[in-house]
């Protein structure tokens, strides 16, 4: 079968798991819907496979081949096409995102047993894969924003799953209105390049635009920044990113797979995707750049001193997807993909673990409460263990290898450049420090009370299930999960898609370890085999280097958290005295929020209501309402002539009479 | 005599009767000018039929005057149907059909 | 003479007819209209139409009126109040009368229509009597005729229906 057959598969699979679920949900058992969920993903990895071996067996010039379905709208200039792309890229991250997928449908079979809404959620998660592969496969812009914005409904369907608990709902709208505002950056992105190249076909719109735009032309950069806007709010960069912590209200199998693994990640696939826009546009390129480090700092920052565990990882997410997107934008396609790649393993792995402990802890998700899970619960903590080194980059693991590919690159192309590969450092060292300060809050210790109540009779820990932001009683009716919270220990599911997560995550690097093998970059390089910037090699003396110092500064960032949170315990509320500016920038997440309210939300509600107080009730209700009056008051005057008088309409008779013949008269005189 | 005056005359008596059916409120008096006015158009039928020199506006008058005689029969069965009802006789108390 | 007769008809006639709009009494306005009805029979019978006049006569002054006798002797006949509820009816239906009449006569008077002018033609001696209206009754005017006489049938019956007594208790 032809690599485009296979891909319309791994299309299929999951739109027929998401709609036999969702129309079955009453007659099928709910263990029989976990199976189907997962079996569809498992099925479309499966095809994607298929596509792979059959990408395999041909020439690395000839691996791209377009195939559409049916025409859209085909008149006007118009030429859009239902049709898709598929290409080393695209095979690749259908491959990440269907295997990572189908690990977390495994893992929520078992975690959201007891909800009641478990269908609906294997349902909506289906239709998330499906939109995220449309995405990815997607063979033009049309499509593109067609899957960017399913992708988006997913999101905030998912997010708001516990639909009765407020919290839930406000943040499900909030990321789906700044996902709005991405979608319509990308929008008017394609609108420009349809304008400018006259095609939304990714090939031809690709060929063209060397020959169209010259470097640095204005329109050219607007395209490329309308994407930058699309790419920032899907992948939760400054300033778009307040929606992606609040995010976590959603279940956290969720949390696992569209806000780490996937969703988040389709930023960086759009702007590796069109990177001969952005090498047209070096300005936006660069911007890209600082954006991803600037955000990677801030998150890290933020991370450091965030109480709530699963927001904890949400920002370090944000942080990662930094160094992503800086990757991409400087020209380290090959790099930066690699690092999507390890970092889905790693940080699906970490919410996966966190949901367990989360679990546990009868959903309270604050880690000054936890403590000595490390007896607690072995398993979880082990695997715990596995994606916090690979996050903090320690050597050897995915991280390690991963991570610093893309600061030598940097460091490679010099010159300005090298402000990313220090910064990035920096940021590194963040990231093991915060890192480890949740694993050495969360792990050893003396067991919190939860933890204890496990160790005693391996009896998991549950009250009656409060919101902790509004403190309002959580409604189990409806699905927030009820009395039974499942760990890892408990569900086989859980273990397995966890243990082949740890697995990857520590050993996913080697698959490009500097001068042993390069098994990624030679299956993405066709790919960008146009961009100036696949010359730029570090050579071999430069990669160790970088490894060794990010090796060393990982195991610095370890030792650093061992002291604060081990060793010394006190040292954290000496450090938050004196450092109490800082502490209160980073602990208010540097007031975005904050500012976003000030001068988007609050101007919008004024608009709002200035024009339901004037505008509609002067303008839209005075034309109504006098139009309303108007006719009335006519009606009113012809009324009054029907006054039940038998003699006055005669007179009216008498006088119409009289009147024509006067007429008459008068025209034939 | 001119068959103008005739003419006249007709349109004379018509006018007469319209203003006795706006003036008078009695259901009777009206029914009365009403026929002044039918009288007043079989006046100019019959001058016309004269004019033109053939029946044919004599035979149309025979046609109204039976027409006349049906509504006469009509309207008085009316009156006294109101009449037996206790009704007031008068045009401008029986007005249930208004705006 | 002709002229004579035809201004004595002609006063009898609008003499009846103001009345019937005047007078207060129903009886008296039944008895004005019977005047009138004899003024326009002679003006009929100057307009040599003998066999209308008679049926003026015999059916309208005849039949008609004596049925309009037998209701208001029936009824009765009451006053009417001075109050007119319709503002300007007072006013404007004498207004509007006259104005229909000028126009009237202005339409006949100044009309193109040369033959008003004149007496008409000469017509032989049976203009007008029962033969000659029944021959035209019979032949070209049949379904007149007819649908005439069924109207009669309607008549009748929609009378009696109308004033026959309830089975039921009347209406109080």
């Amino acid at each position: 079968m032809s690599a485009t057959a296979w891909a319309w598969l791994v299309l299929l699979f999951p739109l027929l798991g998401s709609i036999v679920i969702g129309l079955s949900f009453k007659l099928i058992p709910a263990k029989v819907a976990g199976v189907i969920g997962t079996l569809s993903i498992a099925l479309a990895f499966a095809c994607g496979l298929g596509a792979l071996f059959t990408l395999l067996g041909e020439d690395p010039e000839a691996r791209h081949h377009a195939s559409s379905l049916w025409d859209y709208a085909n008149a006007g200039g118009l030429d859009i096409k239902l049709g898709i792309y598929v290409d080393a890229l695209s095979i690749f991250m259908v491959l990440v995102v269907t295997g990572v997928s189908t690990l977390i449908h495994l893992y929520s079979y078992g975690y959201m047993q007891s909800d009641q809404g478990y269908h609906r959620f294997f349902s909506y998660l289906n239709f998330f894969v499906f939109s995220m592969l449309t995405l990815v496969l997607a063979g033009n812009f049309v499509l593109l924003v067609v899957g960017w914005a399913f992708v988006g409904f997913a999101s905030y369907a998912l997010i708001s799953f516990w639909y009765r608990r407020t919290t839930a709902t406000r943040a499900g709208m909030k990321a789906f209105v700044i996902n709005v505002v991405g979608d319509i950056g990308l929008v008017l992105a394609a609108f420009l390049i349809f304008q400018q190249l006259g095609t939304f076909d990714y090939g031809p719109a690709f060929e063209k635009a060397p020959e169209v735009f010259s470097t640095n032309e204005w329109t050219i950069t607007a395209i490329c920044l309308l994407l930058l806007v699309g790419a920032f709010a899907k992948s939760a960069q400054l300033p778009f990113h307040t929606w992606l912590p609040d995010a976590m209200e959603g279940p956290t199998p969720v949390s696992s797979l569209i806000h780490a693994a996937t969703m988040v990640t389709a930023g960086v696939y759009l702007i590796a995707r069109t990177h001969v826009f952005f090498e047209l546009s070096p300005t936006a390129a660069d911007i890209a750049a600082f954006v991803g480090l600037a955000t990677l700092l801030v998150a890290g920052t933020i991370a450091l001193v965030m109480t709530d565990l699963k927001r904890a990882i949400a920002y370090s997410t944000m942080s990662q997807i930094g160094y992503m997107i800086m990757g991409v934008s400087i020209g380290a396609y090959s790099a930066g993909l690699f690092h999507l790649m390890t970092h889905a393993f790693f940080k699906a792995l970490l919410f996966m673990a966190a949901g367990s402990i989360i679990a546990a802890m009868a959903n309270n998700q604050n880690i000054d409460k936890m403590s000595g899970f490390g007896k607690a619960m072995r398993f979880t903590s082990i695997t715990f263990l596995c994606g916090a080194l690979a996050l903090a980059a320690f050597p050897l693991t995915s991280g390690f290898f991963s991570k610093d590919e893309i600061l030598a690159f940097a460091e490679a192309r010099g010159g300005m450049y090298l402000i990313f590969t220090v910064l990035g450092y920096v940021g590194a060292l963040i990231t093991a420090i915060y890192t480890f300060r949740l694993v050495f809050r969360v792990l050893p210790g003396r067991p919190c009370k939860e933890a204890q109540e496990l160790i005693d009779s391996g009896h998991v820990a549950h009250e009656a299930p409060t919101n902790p932001a509004t403190g309002e009683a959580e409604d189990t009716d409806v699905g927030y999960p009820g009395a039974d919270h499942h760990i890892a220990e408990q569900s086989w599911p859980m273990r397995a898609a966890m243990s082949v997560l740890a697995f990857l995550a520590l050993i996913g690097g080697l698959i490009q370890v500097p001068g042993v093998d390069d098994v990624l970059e030679k299956w993405l390089d066709p790919v960008f085999e146009n961009s100036p910037y696949l010359e730029i090699h570090p050579s071999l003396e430069a990669d160790y280097i970088g490894l060794t110092i990010g090796g060393v500064i990982s195991i610095i960032g370890i030792y650093i958290a061992y002291l604060i949170y081990v060793k010394h315990p006190g040292l954290t509320a000496r450090m938050i005295e004196r450092m109490r500016p800082a502490y209160t920038l980073f602990a208010n997440k540097w007031y975005f929020d904050e500012i976003i309210d000030l001068l988007i939300v609050r101007p919008a509600l004024a608009i709002g209501r200035f024009a339901n107080r004037v505008f509609e009730r002067f303008v839209v209700d005075g034309l109504v309402t006098g139009t309303e009056e108007t006719v009335r008051g006519a009606g009113g005057v012809v009324k009054a002539v029907q006054n039940g008088f038998v003699r006055s309409y005669a007179l009216l008779l008498v006088a119409g009479f009289a009147g024509l013949a006067l007429y008459f008269l008068i025209s034939s005189s | 005599m001119a068959i103008e005056w005739y003419i006249v005359l007709s349109s004379l008596l018509f006018a007469t009767g319209a203003v006795g059916i706006l003036i008078r409120r009695s259901p009777m008096v009206i029914l009365l000018c009403l026929e002044l006015m039918l009288n007043a158009g079989n006046l100019a039928l019959v001058a016309f039929s004269r004019m033109v020199g053939n029946e044919e506006g004599q035979v149309f008058a025979i046609v109204v005057m039976v027409v006349a005689a049906c509504e006469v029969v009509i309207g008085l069965g009316l009156i006294v149907a109101i009449f037996r009802r206790k009704l007031p006789l008068n045009v401008d108390d029986l007005r249930e059909l208004r705006g | 003479m002709e002229e004579v007769l035809f201004f004595l008809s002609a006063i009898g006639a609008l003499g009846g007819a103001i009345g019937v709009v005047a007078m207060r009494n129903p009886f008296y306005s039944v008895l004005a209209l019977i005047v009138h009805l004899f003024s326009l029979a002679a003006l009929f019978l100057l307009l040599t139409s003998a066999f209308v006049a008679a049926a003026q006569v015999v059916v309208y002054a005849g039949a008609v009126m004596v049925l309009y006798v037998f209701v208001v002797a029936y009824v009765g006949g009451g006053g009417e109040s001075a109050w007119e509820p319709i503002p300007l009816q007072r006013f404007l239906a004498p207004a509007l009368a006259v104005a229909l009449f000028v126009e009237l006569s202005i339409a006949v008077l100044a009309s193109s229509l040369r033959a008003l002018g004149g007496d008409g033609p000469e017509v032989s001696a049976g203009f007008g009597n029962p033969e000659s209206i029944g021959t035209l009754l019979l032949e070209k005017f049949l379904l007149p005729f007819e649908a005439a006489s069924i109207m009669l049938l309607l008549a009748a019956v929609g009378a009696i229906v109308l004033a026959g007594r309830r089975r039921e208790a009347e209406a109080s």
